[in-house]
């Protein structure tokens, strides 16, 4: 085997073809399933047990302290100190609470959140399943993931968990259009639903710069209205009202401890993860180099890399900014996240009935520039007046 | 009849079944996922891919959410327990057997039993928007003002109006 | 049996299934559950018919069940707005109750 930057770049599905040969032919299709699912199975938790030590570490010294400095040198074994903690917890239920649907609402959030990543390809010639509707399948069993919130939050039978279930819901499926509306236009634009095919476009390069489609108006656009609704998805800062410590105790997880608590830890950072991934393949070239002379880095490496940005992205603006109330956060949603994808969407088709040059780059900026400022301002504006009244309460 | 086909077909209508049979309203919704995650594994079984992942995001996603909605909000603060089932029952379960027997007498004694199976169709979703696009563009924009219309008059509907002075 | 005619059995029994349960619940939400059913199995008949049917390419039934299932959504999201502005007035889901037109 001749070691060239090819090699490497293939290891993975030489290896799989390698291990291939010594089975049976009967049963071929099983193993080769086994085989392309057992990396993913292995990578996506050992990325999980890293960032939380990551996120604890970097929170940390955002806010001017060390973080776990005492399990190995520089905290590093902390992950595995988790791990063991949350085994060997007591398994709590309350008595009134639903036994069945309390124990099923953590394996439904896991297997969703596994099952996503199906369809993402990690590298050249390295995806699950080559799906002709991949981003439509990981729309599909991204809305399961709202039914095992409520599942979780309801049978708990304890107010703090029914009402944190209710708000993580209803920002589940705010969000869920814009990050839908975000996804179309790159799909309008590489003109297929398949993964494979959308990163296939944007491998190309131009001199030295590469065709993603982050680099486009509407790419950087649809890119920020991608991430906003990806962290309101997976209810992450600055989103968090229904999970967070100071307000709601723990929202929908309170009567949960243990290993299941652990479940949902692991379900919620594997769904940030295969968002992320699939900004990654939407937006930023998936597993392309950023630059032609760097292609021999082999593609496994940049995906990795280019994920392990957007999760110190993630940990740096928990780290700084502020939560948002719950009607800051739907307003949020519907009057600004939707018109600018709506309005995202109109400038990627001026975009592409256009004749190439800069005539085509300043029509675009400034018919996105226009509105967001314009939405900005009148967002603003209505905030300052507006008295904030009680529905309910009164 | 391959096994595939009987493990989701139990699944679905045990799943049905549990939903339309359970006492507490939620595990009913519940039991309706199921089933409706049955039914896309079987659109996925027969070849539609983009109809079976439609299904699992309008339906498990949208309305199993929507009815859990609807029942939370319908929840009476005192517990009254209402039985569960109308107090006539029984005739409803006579005219569901009567319609399933006469269903079923239909489909057994009508279509012709060809042993030829056709072979599995390959469409892919580009198929689906040129045919959205060209044959059915009627359809899709009465769909689209029928959504519009629907959204807006549920939000109406459902509004708590509270201009009446105390 | 052929394998249409076990589809179609499936979605008749389906059907009924939907059809008892609309007939025979007390909660109004779990009667419109019975309707949603029901058209699932249509669905699943359409879907059915299209696979195992004469001219596949024409996609006539992925078509009719995209917008039933269009339809279907728009159709849950009103009635469960109609249940709730019902609630409000009569207090009550109870349908064995909902049986006077005066308010």
């Amino acid at each position: 085997m001749i070691l060239t930057p090819q090699t490497f770049d293939q290891i993975f599905p030489i290896a799989k073809l390698w291990l291939l040969g010594f089975v049976p032919a009967g049963a071929q299709p099983l193993a080769s399933a086994i085989l392309s699912v057992v990396p993913v199975l292995i990578a996506f938790p050992l990325l999980f047990a890293i960032t939380t030590w990551l996120e604890r570490k970097g929170l940390g010294r955002m806010q001017n302290r060390l973080g776990p400095n005492r399990t190995g040198p520089f905290g590093l074994l902390q992950p595995i100190a988790d791990a063991v903690k949350s085994l060997t917890k007591e398994d709590i239920v309350p008595i009134t609470a639903d036994h069945v649907v309390h124990f099923l609402a953590p394996l439904v959030l896991v297997a969703a959140a596994f099952l996503a990543y199906a369809v993402l390809p990690i590298g050249r010639n390295m995806v699950i399943v080559n799906m002709n509707a991949g981003v439509l399948f990981f729309f599909a069993i991204g809305s399961t993931v709202e039914l095992s919130v409520f599942m979780a939050g309801w049978s708990s039978r304890s107010k703090y968990s029914l009402l944190g279930a209710m708000r993580a819901v209803a920002q589940m499926i705010s969000y869920e259009i814009p990050m839908v509306l975000a996804t179309i236009v790159i799909i309008m634009q590489a003109g297929s639903l398949s993964t494979v095919s959308i990163v296939d476009k944007q491998a190309g390069y131009t001199g030295i710069f590469p065709h993603w489609y982050v680099f486009t108006p509407w790419g950087i656009v649809g890119f920020a209205l991608f991430m906003i609704a990806a962290t309101a998805e997976s209810n992450r800062s600055p989103f968090d009202l229904p999970e967070g410590e100071s307000e709601i105790i723990a929202g929908y997880y309170i009567e949960y401890s243990g290993f299941k608590f652990a479940l949902f830890f692991l379900g919620e950072y594997l769904g940030m993860f295969a968002t992320s991934g699939l900004a990654i393949t939407l937006f930023l070239g998936g597993w392309s180099a950023p630059f032609s002379f760097l292609a021999w880095i082999p593609s496994y490496v940049w995906f990795f890399a280019k994920l392990l940005v957007l999760i110190a992205a993630f940990i740096w603006i928990r780290g700084t900014l502020p939560r948002l109330r719950m009607d800051q956060l739907m307003n949020l949603a519907w009057q600004y996240v939707l018109p600018m994808a709506l309005i995202n969407m109109l400038v990627a088709g001026i975009w592409h009935f256009m004749p190439t040059g800069p005539a085509r780059w300043l029509v675009c900026t400034a018919l996105l520039a226009a509105p967001c400022i314009l939405l900005s301002l009148a967002l603003k504006r209505k905030q300052r007046f507006q008295v904030r009244t009680y529905r309910f309460a009164e | 009849m391959t096994v595939s086909f009987l493990i989701l077909a139990v699944l679905t209508v045990a799943g049905m079944a549990a939903a339309m049979g359970l006492r507490n309203a939620v595990h009913c919704v519940l039991a309706l996922t199921v089933g409706f995650a049955g039914v896309a594994a079987l659109y996925l079984q027969l070849g539609a891919q983009f109809v079976g992942f439609t299904q699992i995001m309008v339906y498990v996603g949208a309305v199993a959410i929507l009815a859990v909605f609807a029942i939370m909000m319908t929840h009476s603060p005192t517990p009254v327990q209402l039985p569960a089932y109308s107090s006539r029952w029984a005739w409803g379960i006579v005219v569901a057997a009567a319609v399933f027997s006469v269903l079923a007498w239909a489909i057994r004694s009508g279509t012709a039993s060809s042993q030829v199976l056709p072979p599995q169709p390959d469409i892919d979703v580009q198929q689906i928007g040129e045919a959205l696009m060209h044959r059915f563009v009627l359809p899709l924009e009465i769909m689209g003002l029928l959504l519009t219309a629907a959204l807006i008059g549920a939000v109406v509907i459902a509004m708590d109006r509270k201009e009446e002075p105390k | 049996m052929s394998s249409l005619q076990s589809y179609l059995l499936l979605s008749s029994l389906l059907f009924s299934i939907g059809l008892a349960g609309a007939l025979t619940r007390r909660n109004a939400i779990l009667v419109l559950i019975g309707i949603e059913l029901m058209l699932n199995a249509a669905n699943l008949n359409f879907i059915a018919f299209w696979r195992y049917g004469p001219n596949p390419s024409k996609l006539t039934g992925i078509m009719f069940a995209i917008f039933s299932i269009s339809v279907a959504a728009a159709e849950a999201a009103v009635g469960l707005g109609i249940i709730l502005a019902a609630y409000r007035h009569s207090k009550t889901t109870d349908l064995d109750q909902m049986n006077s037109l005066k308010g």
